[in-house]
């Protein structure tokens, strides 16, 4: 079994490309569970057609422990054959939602969900890594391969060199390593290659580059994966060969993360970003 | 303060920093170094502290510490009898608080006195979705099962801290719904280096929820006081009361031992507060001076020579009127202290004692322990600062060893050394003496004895200090090694 976190820059496409790739190992035969770590809960509705999915949290505060739950009031089987379970956990600004996901996975452990006949396990984790919560998918004896989804975005960029440093933390006291850059395109320019440079800089690869297509937006609206949706579509085939490419995949390395000046130097470099007129730091505006 | 410098014949400065420089020498270089400064022979003569303290424990080192929330909840807030106090978070920090330190209580549990456990038992849900529902829940159910309960205090536990909940939001606006305070305590016990910070924080939500909110139904007297930080261990209170009272003055409220809120939120009308234990209660005294112009006295009410002492000093704050009761009690008192000490004193002359309690009885008990002829060898704090070691060095014999914060290993390294006949601590530390054949006494909950403070006290005092020092079961153990 291998297990497999998906890290990167809130509002990227992580859920959308997780269950896109997961609908393609499925489509390849592999029998895969999603454990969603994100209190939004929405790591599987295109897995289960569904609106939202009961979640491990809500029904440990309905039947008042977690201890009162059973695996099976939790896991739903989607497409596939997949399983999926999602950790739920409180609105924004109560309580602690990373306490959520470690209950959520400690549920998942103690009653047996990682059968053996599990090929993949998938962790879709909120996109800031803010406690140790939200850390707990890649401790010892969880995911060991991680993907982080980016684009040629700035913001995608650095959140990408972020969680790169946080993987960094984890590889040297244990067995995590990064897998690869997942570039799910935003049509920005020159977005391949500076993502193929930012991917080699990090020692590792930009695994595939998911092209932008409105037909992954046509089979949400359906609550659908495009592979299930439109399996003939160029998109589909798009999922099925970054799962595919995943299946196959031998490169996992421990990341080197980069300075913050040698990453500004890179984004300066594909024209992304000026180079800083120190001149105009801190001037108001002159009246006119 | 004693008027002259005492000595112990075989203790001198460097004997005592011998035994330190020994003890330390077990430790890593970085540990020796952070712990050295916490030890020292006393210098009677300086009237200062010698001493390091109110410093984060050293890791690794067994330090019989507690927290913030033990000193919010086991010292200021518990004794209050007619509230409702909730340790907030998961269940452990309330069950092992339960019952607090022996803190007496009058009044009729669950009608007119609250002496139980409260807490809302916080599980993972109560973590992953914040508590405060359950809070406001609790807090309900708490004034519809206890309608007479005056207020409610919510005492933080660590997770509450860590996740955030606004208790204080919670508390505010309930308090509204049902008209009655609800008095928010952020006393995670993660804060602070000991109990202490709990004291302050505590001292602090008085500061800013209770006091002034009331007033006295009687008319003011110039002879109205507080008996700030006597907490009723064992009926302390009970005894200095009476005391007081005997004198001439009006106790119109405790802090808090056995104590009502109402009284305690009209404190800021009295004349003068008499404080016992400064530690703990010293931040709302200078609160009270500052803001109220009430002055406020330190005095000791353990043994004989520094009620006296005390009496004395409280009198001279009045009137004649005062002066003459305090002298009609000396003089009724003594001559029955004196009968206590003739009894005792026998048995207990020459005998060394070694203490080591939480931040104001080692110094205040000193004297009673000499009223009755005994010698302290040794004394120190679990969470006393710089002031409380400045008031210490002028009450021990010169050159005998003060400790900070010792850790387990360093108290037990230094009876071997010092050979006391009793040893004064906590339960932490009873059961480790005792099996080195040591006599011991609980001295925060009196070993399940009391009153000790005041005239009535000092006999039970002494008895129980005989009857630990001089019990023939010491004679009959026989160690099989």
């Amino acid at each position: 079994m291998r297990q497999i976190a998906i890290y990167g820059k809130g509002g990227i496409g992580k859920s959308t490309t997780t269950q896109n790739t997961v609908a393609g190992l499925a489509y390849l035969g592999k029998k895969v569970m999603i454990v969603g770590c994100d209190p939004k809960a929405d790591s599987t509705r295109l897995i289960l057609h569904a609106k939202v999915q009961n979640t491990v949290m809500d029904l440990v505060r309905e039947k008042g422990t977690v201890e009162d739950l059973e695996l099976e009031d939790v896991m739903k089987i989607g497409y596939g054959n997949t399983k999926c379970v999602e950790s739920g956990g409180p609105e924004p600004g109560v309580g602690c939602a990373g306490r959520g996901v470690i209950t959520a996975i400690n549920f998942l452990e103690e009653n047996g969900a990682y059968t053996p006949d599990l090929d993949f396990v998938f962790y879709d984790v909120l996109g800031d890594v803010v406690c140790g919560g939200f850390a707990m998918p890649i401790r010892e004896g969880k995911a060991e391969e991680i993907y982080i989804v980016c684009s040629g975005e700035m913001m995608a960029m650095y959140a990408a060199n972020n969680i790169a440093k946080g993987i960094l933390k984890y590889a040297s006291s244990g067995k995590v390593r990064l897998a690869g850059l997942i570039c799910n395109a935003r049509k920005t320019d020159k977005e391949f290659e500076l993502v193929t440079a930012l991917a080699a800089k990090l020692g590792t690869q930009m695994i595939h580059f998911v092209p932008r297509d409105n037909q992954v937006q046509r089979a949400e609206m359906r609550r659908m994966t495009v592979i299930e949706y439109s399996p003939e579509h160029p998109q589909a085939q798009e999922y099925r060969t970054l799962a595919e490419k995943i299946l196959n995949n031998k490169m996992l390395v421990i990341p080197t993360p980069l300075e913050m000046e040698e990453l500004e130097n890179l984004l300066m470099e594909f024209g992304i970003m000026e180079a800083e007129d120190e001149s105009v730091v801190g001037v108001v505006e002159v009246a006119a | 303060m004693s008027d002259k410098i005492r000595t112990i014949e075989g203790i001198t400065k460097e004997s005592t920093q011998a035994m330190i420089d020994d003890a330390l020498a077990v430790y890593p270089e970085k540990a020796r170094k952070k712990r050295a400064p916490h030890l020292a022979p006393n210098d009677a003569a300086s009237g200062c502290s010698g001493v390091k303290s109110n410093k984060k424990t050293v890791p690794g080192v067994m330090s019989a510490r507690g927290c913030a929330y033990a000193g919010a909840k086991g010292v200021v807030w518990g004794p209050i009898r007619d509230m409702v106090h909730v340790s907030h978070g998961p269940v452990g920090c309330g069950w092992y608080s339960w019952g607090t330190r022996r803190n007496l209580m009058s009044g009729i549990n669950g009608v007119t006195q609250f002496g139980m456990q409260f807490t809302s038992d916080f599980q993972e849900k109560d973590i992953v979705y914040g508590g405060d529902k359950k809070l406001d829940t609790l807090l309900h159910e708490a004034h519809e099962l206890f309608p007479l309960a005056k207020g409610i205090s919510v005492l933080s536990e660590c997770p509450v801290g860590l996740i955030g909940d606004d208790i204080n939001s919670v508390t505010k606006r309930v308090s509204k719904e049902m008209d009655i305070p609800i008095i928010p305590c952020n006393c995670e016990g993660f804060r602070g280096v000991s109990q202490s910070l709990g004291h302050h924080i505590s001292n602090d939500s008085i500061r800013d929820y209770i006091i002034e909110t009331r007033e006295f139904a009687e008319p003011s007297t110039p002879y109205d006081i507080a008996l700030i930080g006597d907490y009723n261990i064992g009926g302390d209170v009970w005894s200095a009361k009476a005391l007081l009272e005997e004198i001439g003055l009006n106790v119109k409220s405790v802090w808090t031992g056995d104590g009502e809120l109402e009284k305690i939120a009209a404190t800021h009308t009295v004349k003068l507060n008499l404080i016992h234990c400064y530690r703990s209660m010293n931040y709302m005294c200078k609160v009270m001076e500052e803001k109220y112009g009430i002055p406020w006295l330190e005095f000791n009410f353990f043994g004989p020579t520094k009620i006296r002492e005390s009496l004395r000093a409280i009198a001279e704050r009045f009137d004649d009127v005062i002066k003459e009761k305090v002298e009609l009690a000396i003089a009724k008192y003594e001559p029955i202290m004196q009968a206590i000490i003739d009894e005792y004193k026998p048995r207990l002359d020459k005998k060394k004692v070694m203490l080591l309690v939480g931040g104001l009885r080692p110094r205040h008990t000193i004297g009673a322990y000499e009223d009755l002829g005994m010698d302290c060898v040794g004394a120190g704090y679990e969470f006393a600062h710089g002031d409380d070691y400045d008031r210490t060095a002028p009450e021990m014999p010169d050159a005998t060893v003060v400790y900070d914060d010792p850790s387990e290993y360093e108290f037990e390294k230094f009876a071997h050394a010092l050979k006391p006949d009793l040893i004064g601590s906590g339960i932490k530390e009873k059961y480790v003496f005792q099996k080195m054949g040591i006599p011991f006494r609980q001295m925060h909950s009196w070993d399940y004895s009391g009153p000790y403070h005041g005239y009535q006290g000092f006999e039970i005092f002494a008895r129980d200090v005989d009857m630990a020092v001089n019990s023939p079961t010491w004679k009959l153990v026989k160690a099989p090694f």
